[in-house]
């Protein structure tokens, strides 16, 4: 299956701005589920710099700087994504390994258990309490596996905690989150990551797209998409599987994956420092078709 | 001195043998008074050069003087020479492994070196992974800290790689010994400092981009809050490095450049003594200010080179301690020369028992450092409730802690109140990368506690630092004190480039400007606190509506409203003393004579560079005695009123000494610049105060003579005029004469002047803006007349004339400031963040 991502922000200066330097993360990445064919970057007006480059995680950056005054900055990223068949789930693998065994296997040499190692520690964003603890606590019962107790984490979530735009932001901290049981996608998969390491395991953030359908008979409207966010768990002699806790899924074809780190601090779509003092207004686009 | 103390027999025999039998003979020649005198000469000298370290979070900490031990540390040939291997050693292995964690990581897949103790460390920088440095070595500097036990061992407890800091106060205390004890040099063969800074500068060229030979290195700092700015500023002189701050310098093109006066100039190599977190905004830590935008960009193009190289404080990090042995003998082949104190890093589950069964006599790092909090416990000094806290703290983050064997350190003497008394100490060798390996500086900073048996040493607790001897059966490089004095930094000052970066003319620009308005209020000031004391004593109905006309003259022209002024000043005017005081030495107070005082000295500060040692002393001068009439400001008013006069007498003498000790002609303009726009701004202030409101003849008499009184010019008007004051004359005087020093035509003169030497940045014939402004005001005033300024205009309260053009060219002149900091300075633009958060699905 083939999609076309396209991904459009613009700001709009209130004063003119002599410098900037922005980091873009919005170039997918090739997993084994998926292969981006096509990058096209658009940006306005003309950077005067450009380089791109891999990150610690493998992710795909894009550096640019505009050095002539400007007013406006619009950032354009079409790509054509090819998604592969979801491999089938080996779910008796999955099932016969206890959450508890997790920890001692990770200790194992391998390069997948070092990987999978970094992803055990607290970040800032992803610290957790005692209540975020004990939520964990009641999915990862003795002696299940980690893909029932993951899954089972994202099912009370989807029950317990309401999907609201406008009442977080990216500061917002997880207390809040919990204590209010309001958020998007980014706090529910921050939050997932919270318990999840709160049980000693690693879990890591997952940057993409989903595809939208349009209600039966009508046409979908471009631009209603958005940036999505999900996470995913690692499971020994497996591999990463990702959960989407925002729609209650374990992720399908319509998941496109554009990269991956601790938490979102790893990999904003796009951030920058401008040389300016003015404020500005920002508008973000997203629209995901299928092309076949 | 040895005999009068309570010494033990042991201690003292030590002291009675090898090279301290030497030092002592040299120093009881000089006999106990004449030490005692030399000491005050040291402390003197330290002060006086500005030799000085901030206390982070301590309002008084700020510029703490350097407290120097007249006693050094001495280390001889055969323990220097396995301290010397030791540390090239160290540095070696460290470079390997900074190399490993950055590129391969091949320690840590292979389970030689725990990932958790790296990736943990707030020092890890994911972002600088897999950047190619130039260079022999990634690790440029290494510093560790070490100290002797009982039995003689050399033992390391710290190793620093983030920005190591120390050389520069190692060089200033050997050069001060060596200035004013020379004789205790004698018949001891020092090792010299010297070459060590010969190695930094050529390890620092050595990595430039390019192979580039002559490299442009700049010393990156945080700014004069910084602990150790001191030695940042003397390095950059010394070294001939300019001295620069993050917004100094811009990313372009994947360079970096550093914004000069001229322009734009190309930089290759930075000296870092900023933290790497705090130095690029965009990729590392995002709200940082001192940083610059980009510069990982520039890093990964390789078009500048950092010593350290961003993410090397990782290596910061006692938690490898454990592991150090090991790895030595798998990269290198050798086993460790020197050893680190026993650690156990509590990753691990048996050393974590270890630490938790034997807490209480450990002493409890961090893997990182944090800044401004302790990350060192002396758990054996902890309360059972403390130590079960800290187990706790332990328990819930294992990896985040190492357990350090507490060791007894030898005592080395140290001179403390006039006595003899042993002190723990702990040295700081210093290495820099170098084509055949490393070179370890041959000497050290070596710092003893305060106390006796305080385990834990820092420059913050108030440690006292000593110079360190390396004595050398060699002579080729032993120290001799005239060589070693001929490479002091005021001889180095000529190794400085001509650059002018925009921030530090800025801040010439502001330190001009408030050098002169600390002048003018003190002026002012005095006359009116003068007329107000006399007053007291004469009960005429117009002395006390003068008097209280130039108090409201006061507040209006010195800002700090409400003051005499509105309807709560009744009380104030009758008892003037108490806002007087306010306004003198309230520092809280916007607009007061302590708060223009606090920016001036900030100004001075950031650049501190600048000033000879004479200006400093002028400097310290005016500190101490502000400071010891703040202590007085209770006591009488003519007390008060002398301490402004010092005052004054000190600024007018720093301004003249600029004139001697700025050599710079750019650095010079802009200072003088910022004088006299500030003069102009004040006169033009003091005269719309004064003069432009209409009263009886006799008052107006009186504001007329403190005008001229304010500005020394009453003098002048006697003998030039002949005859009681009149309107159109003070005017003139004050205004339009071109040979009065303090008229408006004067410095509008000289500013022309200035204005016209900056560097020229547009082509073409139209004259710039700050030029135009300029030659406006002056123009206005060529063109104006005496007698039409002083003319009354019916019906109204004012001198209406004189109103609109004061009105006029204070417009003029105020906006001036502004045009030339936006042409030049470049910073009117302060960097900020930008974030999309825009997944909300």
């Amino acid at each position: 299956m083939r999609y076309q991502i396209a991904h459009t922000t613009e700001y709009q200066y209130h004063q003119t701005v002599s410098l900037c330097h922005n980091i873009a993360m919005l170039i997918p990445r090739n997993t084994d589920l998926q292969e981006c064919r096509k990058t096209i970057v658009k940006i306005n007006p003309q950077p005067d710099v450009m380089n791109e480059y891999e990150d610690f995680f493998g992710n795909k950056v894009l550096y640019f700087a505009v050095q002539q005054e400007h007013s406006s900055l619009k950032v354009t990223v079409l790509s054509q994504v090819e998604k592969f068949k979801q491999r089938n789930l080996k779910m008796e693998l999955y099932n016969n390994i206890p959450w508890e065994n997790v920890s001692a296997m990770l200790q194992e040499p391998g390069l997948g258990n070092f990987e999978a190692r970094q992803f055990i520690p607290a970040t800032s964003i992803t610290n957790f309490t005692k209540e975020i603890h004990e939520y964990a606590q009641q999915s990862f019962t003795p002696g299940r596996s980690l893909f029932d107790a993951a899954w089972d984490l994202v099912q009370r979530m989807y029950r317990d905690f309401e999907f609201k735009t406008g009442f977080t932001t990216v500061a917002t901290p997880l207390t809040e989150v919990m204590e209010q049981r309001k958020g998007v996608c980014q706090d529910f998969a921050h939050l997932a990551i919270a318990c999840i390491r709160s049980m000693g395991l690693p879990a890591r953030y997952v940057s993409g797209y989903i595809e939208t359908i349009a209600p039966a008979g009508k046409e979908k409207l471009v631009g209603v998409d958005a940036s999505h966010a999900w996470f995913s768990v690692y499971i020994p002699q497996s591999g990463w599987i990702d959960f989407d806790p925002t729609n209650n899924l374990i992720t399908s074809d319509q998941h496109i994956t554009i990269g991956w780190g601790r938490d979102y601090a790893d990999l904003p779509p796009l951030k920058g420092v401008i040389l300016s003092t003015g404020s500005h207004k920002l508008d973000v686009s997203v629209d995901v078709r299928r092309l076949d | 001195m040895i005999s009068q103390t309570d010494l033990s027999p042991s201690f003292l025999e030590y002291l009675d043998s090898g090279y301290w039998k030497i030092f002592f003979n040299s120093f009881a020649e000089l006999g106990e008074d004449e030490i005692l005198n030399r000491r005050q000469d040291m402390m003197r000298f330290l002060t006086e050069n500005g030799v000085t370290y901030n206390i982070y979070g301590d309002p008084k900490g700020f510029n703490r003087p350097w407290k120097l031990d007249i006693i050094p540390f001495l280390i001889s040939k055969d323990e220097w020479e396995l301290i010397e291997s030791g540390l090239v050693q160290r540095a070696t292995l460290f470079d390997l492994i900074l190399k490993d964690i950055y590129g391969e990581r091949t320690l840590l897949k292979s389970g030689l070196l725990p990932m958790e103790i790296i990736y943990n460390h707030t020092g890890f920088l994911r972002q600088c992974a897999g950047i190619q440095l130039p260079g022999k070595h990634h690790l440029v500097l290494y510093t560790a800290d070490m100290a002797r036990t009982v039995d003689g061992k050399i033992w390391v407890l710290n190793d620093r790689t983030q920005a190591p800091s120390g050389s520069g106060y190692a060089l200033e205390n050997r050069l001060t010994m060596a200035r004013i004890v020379p004789e205790l040099f004698n018949g001891l063969k020092v090792r010299r400092l010297s070459p060590y800074f010969h190695s930094l500068r050529n390890a620092l060229t050595s990595i430039a981009p390019n192979n580039n030979k002559e490299p442009r290195i700049v010393i990156l700092t945080s700014g004069p809050s910084n602990e150790t700015y001191f030695e940042h500023a003397y390095l950059s002189s010394y070294l001939g490095f300019t001295l620069v701050q993050g917004n100094d310098l811009m990313v372009r093109d994947n360079y970096v450049w550093l914004k000069t006066l001229g322009g734009l100039e190309k930089v290759d190599v930075i000296l870092r003594r900023l933290d790497d977190m705090y130095c690029d905004p965009l990729e590392l830590k995002e709200d940082s200010q001192l940083g610059i935008p980009g510069l990982l960009q520039a890093v990964r193009s390789r078009n500048v080179s950092i010593a350290n190289p961003l993410g090397s404080s990782v290596i910061e990090n006692p938690g490898l301690i454990p592991f150090l042995p090991a790895i030595a003998k798998t990269l290198l082949g050798e086993e460790l020369k020197l050893p680190s104190i026993a650690s156990w890093w509590c990753g691990q589950p048996s050393a974590l028992q270890y630490v938790l069964d034997n807490i209480s006599s450990l002493v409890i790092k961090r893997i990182a450092r944090r800044s401004n909090v302790g990350t060192s416990v002396d758990a054996t000094s902890l309360t059972a409730n403390q130590l079960h806290e800290l187990k706790q703290r332990i328990k819930a983050q294992p990896h985040l802690f190492v357990g350090q064997e507490k060791a007894n350190f030898a005592a080395s003497p140290s001179l403390v109140n006039g006595k003899i008394e042993p002190r723990d100490a702990l040295f700081r060798s210093f290495a820099v990368s170098s084509s055949n390996g490393y070179t370890a500086m041959e000497g050290g900073l070596t710092r003893t506690s305060a106390d006796y048996g305080n385990y834990i040493i820092s420059n913050q607790m108030g440690g006292i630092s000593k110079d360190t001897w390396i004595i050398s059966a060699e002579s080729g490089s032993t120290f001799n004190v005239r060589k070693e004095l001929e490479q002091a930094p005021e001889n180095g000052m000529t190794y400085k480039s001509e650059v002018l970066p925009s921030h530090t003319a800025e801040n010439l620009f502001w330190v001009g400007r408030y050098a002169e308005r600390v002048l003018g209020n003190a002026r002012f000031q005095r006359t009116v606190m003068q007329f107000v004391e006399e007053a007291n004593k004469a009960f005429s109905d117009n002395d006390e509506y003068i008097k209280e006309s130039l108090l409201q003259a006061l507040t209006l022209h010195t800002h700090t409203f409400p003051g005499f002024i509105g309807p709560e000043s009744e009380k104030k005017l009758k008892e003037p003393w108490e806002e007087l005081n306010e306004i003198l030495f309230d520092a809280e107070k916007t607009g007061s004579l302590a708060y223009n005082i606090g920016l001036f000295n900030r100004a001075v500060y950031t650049v501190r560079d600048h000033w000879s040692t004479d200006t400093w002393r002028v400097l310290r001068d005016m500190e101490e005695n502000w400071q010891k009439a703040f202590e007085q400001r209770q006591s009488s008013h003519h007390r008060i009123i002398y301490a402004l006069d010092n005052l004054i007498t000190s600024m007018v003498a720093f301004i003249g000494l600029n004139r001697e000790s700025i050599s710079r002609e750019q650095g010079w303009t802009l200072l003088n610049m910022g004088r006299k726009i500030e003069q102009s701004l004040l006169l033009i202030n003091m005269l719309r105060v004064t003069l432009v409101q209409r009263h009886d003849e006799q008052i107006e008499y009186i504001l007329q003579e403190a005008v001229l009184k304010s500005n020394e010019c009453l003098v002048n008007y006697r003998y030039k005029y002949r005859s009681h004051l009149k309107p159109s004359l003070v005017l003139d005087l004050m205004l339009l004469d071109p040979l009065n020093p303090r008229s408006l035509l004067y410095q509008l003169e000289r500013l022309k002047v200035d204005v016209s030497g900056l560097p020229k940045i547009s082509s073409g014939h139209q004259l710039p803006d700050h030029e135009r402004l300029v030659f406006e005001a002056y123009s206005m005033l060529k063109l104006a007349s005496k007698e039409k300024l002083a003319e009354p205009e019916k019906n109204n309260g004012i001198y209406k004339n004189l109103d609109v053009f004061l009105t006029k060219m204070n417009k003029l002149l105020y906006s001036l400031p502004n045009v030339i900091s936006k042409a030049y300075f470049m910073h009117a633009q302060a960097s900020k963040q930008l974030f999309t958060n825009n997944t909300d699905k």
